[in-house]
């Protein structure tokens, strides 16, 4: 059995920066396993602009951005794998993977979770209707249509108004297809307003907030779609009905974290992110296998995947080295009012360098509303935001010093108050 | 075998090729009889067989007398040899009739009572405790319940193509795309006008499910009447199918068995069907009321049932006579039809039965001998994901392309989409893959593995990728090529 | 005139009604901060965008080349732009960044390549 002081799972934007920062750290011994025929991951199939502003400073495509990371795992000289699919990791690091050249077999003193995530399919709406050809996912579909060049269908309607959504409305309108609506359950837009405005506006494509599509017609291909209005329970208004001809509908309805190594490998997961549970570290609650990227939770911005994943690479190589601090007692972070979720949800100070960043999203639309931390009952920070919606994760930081300010803390506070 | 003016005469054409129409042509290969199945869809099991709950049932449900409670019983007993001669999915798990509170002991016991004259011998009733020791995640309101260790599991279309491969390797045509038009007898000959062309026969088996009124309506004055009876099903996630080991039925209704809650040979979680009577034979849309209806009476037996790991749902049309029993045999006033019809559910588990007696009635007539070479082995496709690691290092070594994971959440390698490709029946769209390897059947549903897929295909059969279909004319993958229509 | 606009820079999208005369932007209502004002007027006097498309690509196991116009160009070209790259085809191998359309429909920028292959 080869041994690696490093393995990480994933070759996208996550595993790529992850490898970057155990590099760094001084860790020579490294693989990433990676299952396409190319590094890079989701990133080569976004070929839109947008990518890069935090941080390079620039406006990249998806493929520019993979290639910066691409060029400098080259140049470091970290090895890699391609075609080659990891079956399973255990709680004790090892890792059974498969090419076509045999199965490969490998003990790892850490391991990197970075699988990205996956998109929820029709079946996980249960959308009632027929089952023809023509339905596919916006990932699908930006898949045929960005590395393949091929146009799914002539007629589209997108249900969903997430980013991938909204960059196939404006990717199948270019091409040459007619993109009908796109439909939000939701009575606002879970994408960048930027998205909304020069994928949607600009072509003049109609977005229905507070509507869901209903029925699915058509036996072979599809044929068109039912589209109601729904209540503020999100449920259909009976009478709101509309029919949408069409012979494609796209699927862009939510991402799922990929966790299922994860939970071989013994991590537990959270209820609401679906990825795994961590603390500072980034270090999942099995001892030595790390997680970062949308297989942890899911971002909107790459750039802030590749500073997450960078720091999961850091982590591992200290864990590696035998660098950590001495575990002092972890403080849990309780997400409250309007916050749904935290990462990390523990942090152990003894691990923080300088600062530590805390993300999470809220379960609303909230205007002029308070981001506040109390530690163990006593408010530490309030910070106003403008604007705070699900769609765009928030971060709050901490300095190293203000754990200092509080020792013995068993709990922070996360809430959205005012 | 006659040829008259180079039209091969079949001694019998299958009219269907579901699960009922293939174990007729796999029984039948047995004899030196040519025969011919014709399939209006574009691979065997599209229909009915496609889309059941893939119970291999005991026996206790039908009424004693009946063709329903022979076939049944029967049927169920050939299981174990089929699925290992075959080598298709069946597990043999049991099944629970679950009674919520004591006013429903007497169903109970007349549904043992009735099981026990149709020849079941382990019938049992077990109460609250011992029942909730048996299947934790069963709601605690449960009273009792009839055991039936008869019952079993199968995958209805993974057992049709097994049987129809077999059939195939010992000599019997397969056509798809052969929609019965119109059938007339000249002379003592079936002359079967087909959207594939014209085939003659002496017999015709009809097994043709919901439209098997249809056939025998073009030959026969005594008329039948197919209704259509939906039921819509959820498919859940392979996480969710620990959550119970038996087949759990509700006490039985009017319309069928109820909703029943079960795991699936290959190891999802199926909760369904509903009973509909509709009056669209093609019509296998799914309703927000079935759906949820399938969720709230499923709940009633497993409330733990967790909506988003549904990975899929759908519906399927069950053959239903007006009155309850299936047909099987020769219509009075047409020698040499044979009609099998009605067969609604147990119709999965009688296929075996009814397939042995047909071939039995048919080989007498004929007058024909055992075939010598007739061969009841048919090895399916090894799939990766059954493979111990060391049998997986073999077949990597053996072949490459099995290292190649196309689909990952069911971990379907190339070398599965290749020979299932290329297997005997001959069958090449999206769709027909999928149910012989399960690539795209996984939690993502097809969402990573499509494109690559559509690639494997597109390759092997040397055609553009535009071409290749989800399941046959009409239903392309890809439209055309980026700005094409700019 | 009036305008109705969404500001792009921030979650906020605050609806925008710009008052143009002439061509000049005369008033913005409706924006929090400064940057709605500038967006408004860039947006109404010579709104640009880059474009991101694919080309036909030969002998490599991709069919698409991933290309973009290496600066913004004027709104009202990206239907031209799109029809000029109809007819594109090029052999890999490519490299990032290398020009396969100089001066795309007189707009002075290029088309390059976004992805190495």
């Amino acid at each position: 059995m080869k041994k690696v002081d490093v393995a990480i799972i994933g070759g996208g934007p996550a595993g790529l920066a992850a490898a970057i920062g155990a590099k760094r750290r001084g860790i020579e011994n490294i693989i990433i396993i990676e299952r396409e025929a190319n590094l890079g991951g989701i990133l080569n199939q976004c070929i839109h602009n947008g990518f890069g502003l935090h941080t390079f400073s620039e406006e990249l495509t998806g493929p520019e951005y993979a290639s910066r990371y691409i060029d400098e795992i080259k140049k470091e000289g970290i090895p890699f794998l391609l075609d080659t699919t990891v079956l399973d990791v255990t709680p004790d690091k090892k890792i059974i993977a498969v090419n076509s050249s045999g199965l490969i077999e490998l003990e790892a003193k850490a391991v990197i979770l970075a699988m990205g995530c996956r998109e929820r399919p029709r079946g996980a709406l249960n959308i009632p209707g027929t089952r023809p050809a023509g339905i596919y996912t916006a990932g699908t579909a930006q898949k045929f249509v960005n590395i393949d060049g091929y146009l799914p269908g002539k007629e589209a309607v997108i249900l969903g108004s997430g980013d991938i959504g909204l960059i196939m409305a404006r990717r199948l309108t270019l091409e040459g297809a007619k993109v009908k609506a796109v439909i939000e359950l939701m009575p606002y837009s879970g994408g960048l307003k930027r998205n909304i405005v020069q994928c949607l506006d600009d072509y003049g494509i109609p977005l229905k907030l507070s509507h869901t599509i209903t029925e699915i017609k058509g036996n072979e291909r599809v044929t068109g779609v039912t589209v109601s209005k729904v209540d503020e329970k999100l449920l259909p208004i009976p009478g709101t009905e509309e029919y949408i001809p069409c012979d494609t509908i796209l699927l862009s309805v939510g991402l799922i974290p990929e966790n299922e190594l994860s939970k071989n490998a013994g991590a537990m997961l959270s209820n609401i992110t679906g990825g795994p549970t961590v603390n500072e570290s980034l270090q999942t609650s099995t001892e030595g296998v790390f997680a970062c990227g949308n297989v942890l939770h899911v971002h909107d911005l790459v750039d802030f995947v590749s500073e997450e994943s960078m720091r999961a690479g850091e982590s591992a190589a200290l864990y590696v080295l035998g660098e950590q601090a001495a575990t002092q007692a972890a403080i849990k972070l309780e997400p409250a009012g309007g916050v749904r979720y935290t990462v990390p949800s523990t942090i152990d100070p003894g691990n923080i360098k300088d600062k530590i960043d805390i993300r999470f999203r809220v379960g609303n639309v909230y205007k002029n509303k308070y981001i506040a931390a109390y530690f163990d009952g006593q408010l530490e920070l309030r910070r106003k935001r403008l604007v705070m919606a699900p769609g765009e994760m928030e971060t709050i930081s901490f300095p190293k010093e203000v754990f200092d300010k509080y020792p013995g803390t068993g709990t922070i506070t996360m809430t959205i108050e005012g | 075998m006659n040829v008259k003016e180079g039209i091969i005469i079949y001694d019998v054409a299958i009219i269907g090729a579901g699960v009922i129409g293939c174990s007729v042509a796999r029984e039948l290969s047995r004899f030196n009889i040519k025969t011919i199945a014709l399939e209006k869809g574009p691979d065997v099991s599209v229909g009915a067989s496609r889309a059941n709950s893939g119970i291999v049932h005991g026996g206790y449900d039908a009424k004693p007398g009946t063709l329903k409670a022979k076939y049944n019983v029967l049927g169920q007993q050939m299981f174990e040899r089929l699925s290992s001669e075959l080598d298709f999915p069946f597990k043999r798990n049991g099944s629970l009739v679950v009674a919520f509170g004591k006013d429903g002991l007497p169903e109970l016991e007349r549904l043992m009572a009735q099981g026990e004259t149709n020849g079941l011998k382990n019938l049992s009733i077990i109460y609250k405790d011992g029942l909730l020791q048996m299947e934790p995640n069963l709601n605690s309101n449960v009273y009792a319940a009839l055991v039936v260790p008869e019952g079993g599991i199968t995958s209805p279309y993974e057992m049709a193509i097994a049987v129809a491969e077999n059939a195939t390797s010992n000599g019997v045509v397969f056509k798809f795309n052969c929609e019965a038009t119109n059938i007339s007898k000249i002379n003592g000959v079936f002359s079967i006008e087909t959207t594939g062309g014209v085939f003659e026969s002496h017999l015709i088996i009809n097994a043709a499910g919901l439209y098997s009124d249809s056939i025998n309506n073009m030959l026969s004055s005594h008329k039948l009447k197919i209704i259509p009876r939906r039921g819509e099903y959820c498919l859940f996630d392979k996480t969710e199918s620990s959550l119970v080991t038996h087949t759990i039925f509700q006490l039985p209704t009017d319309m069928g068995k109820g909703i029943l809650v079960t795991p699936t040979a290959d190891g999802n979680l199926l909760v369904g069907p509903t009973s509909n009577d509709i009056n669209d034979k093609s019509d296998i849309s799914t309703t927000a009321a079935g759906l949820s209806e399938v969720l709230s009476k499923g709940s009633l037996s497993v409330g733990k049932l967790n909506k988003s790991k549904i990975i899929t749902s759908f519906s399927g049309l069950r053959a239903h006579l007006g009155y309850d029993d299936f047909i099987v045999g020769e219509a009075p006033d047409v020698p040499g039809l044979i009609n099998l019809c009605g067969i609604e559910s147990p119709g999965l588990t009688s296929a075996p039965a009814i397939a042995a007696e047909v071939a039995d009635i048919v080989s007498k007539r004929l007058n024909q001998a055992e075939n010598p070479n007739f061969n009841p082995v048919r090895k399916g496709i090894p799939y990766f994901r059954l493979m111990n690691n060391e049998e997986r290092k073999a077949a990597i070594k053996e072949n490459p392309d099995y290292g190649n994971i196309v689909c990952r959440c069911e971990s379907v390698t190339k070398a599965e989409i290749l020979q299932a490709l290329r297997s005997p029946l001959g069958t090449s769209s999206m769709d027909s893959i999928k149910r012989r390897t399960r690539m795209g059947m996984g939690r993502c549903q097809g969402s990573f593995c499509s494109m690559r897929a559509l690639g494997i295909i597109a390759e092997e059969l040397g055609v553009d990728i535009t071409e290749v279909t989800k399941f046959g004319k009409g239903t392309n993958f890809l439209n055309e090529r980026n700005k094409e229509s700019l | 005139m009036q305008r109705e606009l969404t500001c792009i820079n921030c979650p906020m999208g605050c609806q925008l009604s710009v008052t143009l005369e002439g061509g000049d932007v005369k008033n913005v209502e409706g924006a929090t901060c400064k940057k709605g004002i500038d967006y408004a007027k860039v947006e109404c006097t010579n709104p640009t965008r880059i474009v991101t498309s694919t080309i036909r690509l030969k002998g490599a196991p991709l069919c698409a080349l991933p290309v973009k116009t290496e600066a913004p160009i004027p709104k009202g070209k990206i239907a031209e732009c799109m029809q000029a790259l109809k007819g594109i085809e090029i052999s890999a191998p490519v490299s990032i960044g290398a020009i396969i359309i100089e001066n795309i429909c007189g707009t002075g920028i290029n088309i390059i390549a976004t992805r190495g292959i």
